[in-house]
């Protein structure tokens, strides 16, 4: 796959050109007929890292060669129109597409040096340490506190009563939550407002340690005031997680990731700075989308 | 689908009309300060007084223009959010309104400086004092110009020829400066009327300055590429000499 970055003219003329592009003053406008990524899909400390990702549902090819790094504490944000693959390539990142009947995925996501893809891997664990939160916030309908505590149960990470009180309230300190929710630990979760609800997700998701977090459109169910209180978590879960994020409001994508990866059709069609994606991207499918002239 | 139109073909057709207003209106201050310079300019070479007073009026309307310019940016920024290339002509168009209305300004401060100059006080100045006023306005009326096609085309490379064959306004400027000085030395009682038509050429290279950076924006906004405070070779080098072999 060949790259088109934008540097100084020397670096740009050592680089591939992809089909289509024509070179603007230094800088790379890359039409809308090239499939190719442009920008960096690399980082410098990759947390994760894939490799020519394809992913099928029995004939469709709904991904198509995606190779793109989850960099240590940082968001990446993915944006894309609809049925761009976004979700499809999250779902990858902890093989939650192995329970669609008819998926196959190729390629390599490596994480620690292993290919979550391999037979080798359980993926009970690989889900604690790729966590996820969803769209709709989903407690069990059970108290706040089993909500948090039924994941480090399971995966045996308290050894007394004590160890998890304590891992009960640091993810729910984490989250944001612990003021809130401290004086009704034992009341259902289904009863708190939506974004609390979510945040008791994020809490049970940060319960288990993970090393990364994947969030597929996490406040698109939510009121602006719980979208902010969400989008400030998200910033404050960087300094200790990698975080991937779908979403559909580019103004989010804009606000809380440090890099914006943009889908379309399945081709992960530019990677870069969510800075310069969002002021001066480099493809012309990115700037329709983004400045809303697609469709 | 992306239009060619730099400023259209959103899904929301109003924004396309919001961008486009703030584009015309930004060409209708454009075309009424590049009158107030030539209409000064005139009137300076014609001794029409009446006319410098009214360059002095119609100042306020161009203030009433930037003030409705800056409305309307504020308004689309609140409504739109815009981005990448949207936002990149909201900020341009922006920063080019208050480069017009300093050009406004500066075309005042010439009135009020012709005024002064024919006071009926004093004789009128000889022609030569007033030469390089007329040199340096002519040069300026072209530069401001040129940086309006620029924005009206919004064209990058247009606006990159500006800034690379526009003249060097200091040059000229310093070069007058030295006459003007020679003006005095020969004969101290020129120094009223040389004072004067040095405030003038200052004022005048400071419209060519805010020419220059109606040209910057109009780069920045198409190209997204920053070129204030770029040496003229860097200029030439990325842009106008790859334009013209492209021919555009």
């Amino acid at each position: 796959m060949s790259t088109v970055m934008v540097a100084d003219e020397a670096e740009v003329t050592e680089k591939r050109e992809t089909k289509g592009t024509t070179r603007r003053d230094g800088r790379a406008t890359v039409s809308r007929d090239v499939r190719e990524t442009v920008g960096e899909m690399r980082v410098e400390e990759p947390r994760m890292r894939c490799d020519e990702i394809n992913v099928w549902y029995g004939n469709k090819h709904a991904i198509r060669n995606v190779s793109l790094d989850i960099g240590k504490n940082e968001v990446l944000a993915m944006i894309g129109p609809s049925g761009c693959g976004k979700s499809t390539f999250l779902r990858c990142l902890n093989r939650m597409n192995d329970t669609i009947v008819g998926c196959r995925v190729t390629g390599r996501i490596m994480l620690d040096g292993e290919d979550v893809n391999s037979p080798r891997i359980d993926v009970v664990p690989l889900r604690a340490q790729v966590g996820m939160v969803f769209q709709k916030p989903n407690p069990f309908p059970k108290s706040i506190y089993e909500n948090i505590a039924f994941g480090p149960r399971i995966h045996g990470l308290a050894h007394n009563p004590q160890e998890m009180d304590e891992i009960v309230e640091t993810s729910l300190i984490k989250a944001g939550l612990w003021e809130e929710v401290k004086d009704r630990l034992d009341q259902p979760g289904t009863g708190l407002s939506g974004g609390q609800q979510q945040r008791l997700c994020i809490a049970r998701t940060i319960a288990v340690s993970p090393d990364i977090i994947l969030m597929d459109e996490p406040c698109s169910a939510l009121d602006p005031i719980a979208t902010a209180k969400v989008e400030e978590l998200i910033d404050e879960l960087r300094q200790n997680y990698s975080i991937a994020i779908v979403t559909h409001s580019m103004q989010q994508a804009a606000r809380v990731s440090q890099r914006t990866a943009y889908f379309h059709l399945g081709d992960l069609i530019e990677v870069g700075d969510t800075k310069q994606i969002f002021t001066n991207p480099r493809h012309e499918l990115t700037e329709d989308y983004i400045t809303g002239r697609f469709g | 689908m992306g239009s060619e139109q730099p400023l259209e073909g959103h899904t929301v057709r109003r924004f396309d009309g919001e961008l486009n207003q703030l584009h015309l209106l930004s060409l209708e201050m454009g075309g009424l300060v590049l009158n107030q310079i030539q209409q000064v300019l005139t009137a300076m070479q014609s001794k029409d007084l009446q006319q410098c007073r009214m360059v002095i009026e119609r100042d306020r309307e161009v203030n009433q223009l930037e003030l409705k310019l800056d409305d309307g940016v504020i308004t689309v920024i609140a409504r739109r959010g815009p981005v990448a290339r949207d936002l990149r002509a909201v900020m341009a168009l922006s920063k080019i309104v208050t480069d017009l209305e300093r050009i406004g300004d500066e075309a005042a401060r010439i009135a009020h400086i012709c005024l002064a100059v024919y006071d009926n006080v004093r004789s009128d100045p000889s022609h030569l004092l007033l030469r390089d006023v007329h040199n340096m306005g002519r040069m300026v009326v072209g530069m401001v110009r040129e940086s309006l096609l620029a924005l009206d085309d919004l064209d990058g490379v247009r606006a990159r020829r500006m800034m690379v064959e526009g003249g060097d306004l200091e040059q000229e400027f310093q070069a007058g400066f030295r006459r003007l000085v020679t003006y005095i030395m020969e004969d101290p009682r020129n120094v009223g009327h040389a004072i004067n038509a040095v405030l003038a050429c200052k004022a005048l290279e400071r419209i060519g300055d805010h020419a220059r950076s109606i040209a910057e924006y109009v780069v920045y906004l198409r190209e997204g590429e920053d070129l204030r405070h770029s040496r003229p070779e860097d200029l030439s080098h990325s842009g106008v000499l790859e334009a013209n072999a492209r021919g555009r």
